[in-house]
């Protein structure tokens, strides 16, 4: 009976990729696309005025003019509880109820900006639960925002389906690390290969490649959500947009600094700098929230703790990082790519222009990690000006224990980290888990220092 | 006229300041490694705060002051051992990452609720819990005022002169300390590993063991700018992240690096740049363009922009010697 439900959820989540990807190709913004839970129910009660500035709605897409409010509404067993209603009230009067669908999910639409009070209606929740703490709270909205909004609940309501005994239960716990490990270490992966690709041909340790993460989130923010382009446009002119960085920093900056034979030291120190004058126009510019690039909201579907969103950023970054591998291994500019990461007098001597060969690694790296920006914010609810700064250690400790200047190693090292983060996130909490990433790269320069398929001789 | 008299007031304020001792002292510690070493650590915030929180943690507990101090020391200490001794063998850039990652990784621990009965968790701990114990120290009377010139502060209580002369005469300490180690074999050792690695083994000089100690000297020397730090405000996990690293880069290519007062004029300037384009800002800049919150951001685009172009153009700085830097590529 359980393999049976267990069969039902895996077919409901591959219906749900093939539905996305559908809406995808079609040219819609993949998050629109419909989720198989059903909508949660909704009762808008009028407010004084004429205009309605709070709503319950089915769904809800951040623009700049609207907020949205969302939660979800637990069991002890993670079982949505339905049914029960909560109240958002504004200082004027404003004022609306919603019911929180099968799903335990609750949204409310908000026009106007200011402080409001969230309510859970207690005489409402199914008998057995109970609120863990208080049940109303004051929530800032800011238009253009997404404002999370959970109630932490105590207690299993009659009929809670347990995934099974407390074996199974941690079984899928760890299944959705696995799975989530698998997910961040693909977007590690896309960024990382460039950054390896990087110090393969012109030795330098960019220290500014989390920001070009950054970037690519905030592009992408910039047109999908602030200016309201069709998504998959926006996703491509961001990548376009960040690979012209690439291009531009190597044409402008360490083309010309190559030329002056500035030390490795001298560089990094460069990139450095680099990196905390782009974090600070991205907050100059863009403030110092988070910003989402997707207006409406998931709900996770299928067996595992994922959302359609991150399904389909795992099949893009694969398909991406195929084409990358494909393009290193079966064609004459990957090869010569390789042979100037490899040994870069050998193959200057060889008639590589090696010049050519380190621009196109500086564009199609910058793209990549424009991309990897898109799609960090996609699946982790958005991007702000310090995301690079966290990514950049992961991606450090990924090419380090892969072997700095391996494209394939980048790709190994980035699948490790990723998962043992997100499985350490199981016993360590919050950011701690990135400890585990440091842990992980003073054992590997003890043990093994040119990573796992790095080679002997490139460590001084 | 009212507007540079204000400027100028306010430039002798911050330079009098203890967080410029502070930041000068935590440079002059970079300078060992960076400077004359030619170890690029990026992590010295976390040496820092590994200093303040040695210090305000064993203080909390009821350890005394100076046992605190030593906690920080020793602690910092020992933080360079650990990321010395798997790094110093490879490539400087191995050093780079395990720096940058390993001070984000104190950072993160001490910003994590789970140790908050210790850290205070992401709230920090509040600079009156250790405080006083500083303050019980000072040879000066309790709870009077005392004024040099335009300025006003407190003989022994918080932000005071007796902190102000401490600091100061710490700083002079330690630079005296600095010039007096760069001047012996040790000092012509280290700064030989920096030129030529492969020259000084040839000479029978063991370079694994002399980089470890200038790690571990510079670090201690940044647990001490980290310790005179918080004796003015809070220890705060994020007021000590990367970005501190960074600045002190600035502070010490700006006035110099390789040189003993490099470091000192280089944060002094800093912190006289930023003050300078806080006031004119305010004052000529309309609201529209630049509002209040966009000041400190747009400062820290100038430190980032001037730390490249430093590097780029006059990696010698102020005071420094050109010949003297080649950075070793």
């Amino acid at each position: 009976m359980r393999s049976l439900t267990t069969l039902r959820r895996v077919l409901l989540g591959s219906a749900t990729v093939a539905a996305v990807l559908a809406g995808a190709l079609a040219g819609a913004a993949p998050a629109t696309a419909a989720s198989p839970s059903p909508s949660p129910s909704v009762t808008a009660v009028p407010t004084a005025g004429t205009t309605t500035v709070v709503q319950a709605t089915a769904d809800c897409a951040v623009t700049p003019r609207i907020a949205c409010v969302r939660g979800a509404l637990r069991d002890d067993n993670g079982n949505g509880v339905k049914g029960v209603t909560i109240r958002l009230d504004g200082a004027s009067g404003a004022t609306a109820s919603a019911v929180s669908n099968a799903a335990g999910a609750f949204v409310f639409t908000v026009t106007k900006g200011g402080t409001y009070r969230i309510t859970l209606v207690t005489s409402t929740l199914p008998k057995g639960i109970k609120p863990l703490a208080a049940a109303s709270r004051p929530i800032p909205v800011t238009l253009g925002q997404l404002q999370p909004a959970a109630f932490a609940l105590k207690g299993t309501f009659k009929g809670s389906q347990t995934t099974s005994g407390p074996s199974t239960s941690e079984l899928h716990l760890v299944l959705d690390q696995i799975s989530g490990g698998l997910l961040l270490g693909l977007l590690l992966a896309l960024a990382s290969i460039g950054l390896s690709l990087i110090y393969g041909t012109t030795g330098l340790s960019n220290f500014a490649h989390g920001e070009q993460v950054t970037l690519g989130g905030l592009l992408a923010w910039l047109f999908a959500v602030v200016l309201g382009w069709n998504f998959l446009l926006a996703c491509v002119v961001t990548v376009l947009l960040c690979a012209a960085s690439g291009y531009l920093q190597d044409r402008f900056i360490w083309g010309p600094l190559r030329r002056r034979h500035l030390g490795l030291t001298q560089l990094m120190v460069v990139t450095i700098g680099l990196s905390l004058a782009l974090e600070y126009v991205f907050q100059y510019f863009a403030g110092a929230q988070v910003h989402p690039v997707t207006t409406s909201i998931q709900i996770n579907t299928g067996p595992l703790d994922l959302t359609p969103n991150a399904y389909l950023a795992m099949l893009i970054s694969i398909v991406v990082l195929v084409a990358v591998g494909l393009l290193l291994q079966r064609t004459r500019i990957g090869r010569a790519t390789r042979a100037v990461s490899d040994n870069r007098p050998l193959a200057a001597a060889s008639g590589i222009d090696v010049d050519r060969i380190i621009r196109l690694v500086w564009t199609v790296s910058m793209g990549l990690s424009g991309l990897a920006g898109i799609l960090y914010a996609l699946v982790y609810g958005g991007i702000n000006w310090s995301t690079g700064q966290a990514v950049l250690l992961l991606l450090f400790a990924a090419t380090t224990l892969g072997g700095l200047g391996t494209a394939f190693g980048a790709l190994i090292g980035s699948l490790i980290i990723g998962l043992v983060v997100q499985v350490s996130s199981l016993f360590l909490s919050g950011d701690m888990r990135y400890a585990t990433a440091l842990i992980i790269l003073i054992l590997v320069l003890l043990v093994r220092p040119q990573g796992i398929l790095g080679r002997r001789e490139r460590v001084g | 006229m009212d507007f540079l008299v204000g400027l100028f007031t306010d430039f002798g304020q911050q330079i009098l300041s203890s967080v410029t001792a502070a930041f000068a002292i935590a440079a002059i510690g970079l300078n060992v490694h960076f400077g004359y070493t030619g170890l690029v650590n990026i992590g010295q915030a976390g040496f820092m705060l590994i200093g303040a929180y040695g210090l305000a943690i064993t203080v909390e507990v009821g350890g005394g002051f100076w046992l605190g101090v030593l906690i920080g020391l020793v602690g910092a200490a020992l933080f360079a051992l650990v990321l010395g001794l798997p790094t110093l063998k490879l490539r400087g850039d191995y050093l780079a990452i395990v720096t940058i990652a390993a001070s984000e990784i104190v950072r993160v621990i001490g910003d994590n609720q789970s140790l908050s009965q210790w850290t205070g968790g992401a709230a920090g701990i509040a600079g009156r819990v250790y405080q006083g114990a500083f303050t019980a120290l000072s040879p000066f009377p309790a709870n009077q005022q005392f004024q040099v010139g335009p300025y006003t502060y407190p003989l022994t209580e918080g932000d005071s002169w007796f902190l102000r002369i401490v600091c100061w005469v710490v700083l002079a300490i330690v630079a005296v300390i600095v010039l007096l180690l760069m001047r012996s074999p040790w000092g012509r050792a280290i700064r030989g590993i920096r030129e030529d690695e492969d020259a000084m083994r040839s000479l029978g000089k063991n370079v694994y063991l002399y980089k470890l100690q200038a790690l571990m000297l510079g670090g201690v020397i940044g647990a001490i700018g980290g310790m005179l730090y918080v004796l003015s405000a809070n220890v705060l996990a994020d007021s000590l992240g990367r970005t501190t690293t960074f600045l002190l880069y600035t502070c010490l290519l700006l006035g110099g690096a390789a040189t003993v007062f490099g470091p000192v004029l280089g944060s002094a300037l800093y912190f006289i740049v930023i003050i300078g384009l806080n006031d004119v800002v305010a004052q000529f800049v309309p609201p529209q363009i630049m509002n209040e919150q966009q000041i400190p951001q747009f400062g820290w685009i100038v430190v980032g922009v001037g730390l490249m172009l430093l590097v780029i153009f006059r990696p010698q700085g102020i005071l420094g010697n050109k010949k003297e830097l080649a950075f070793g590529d």
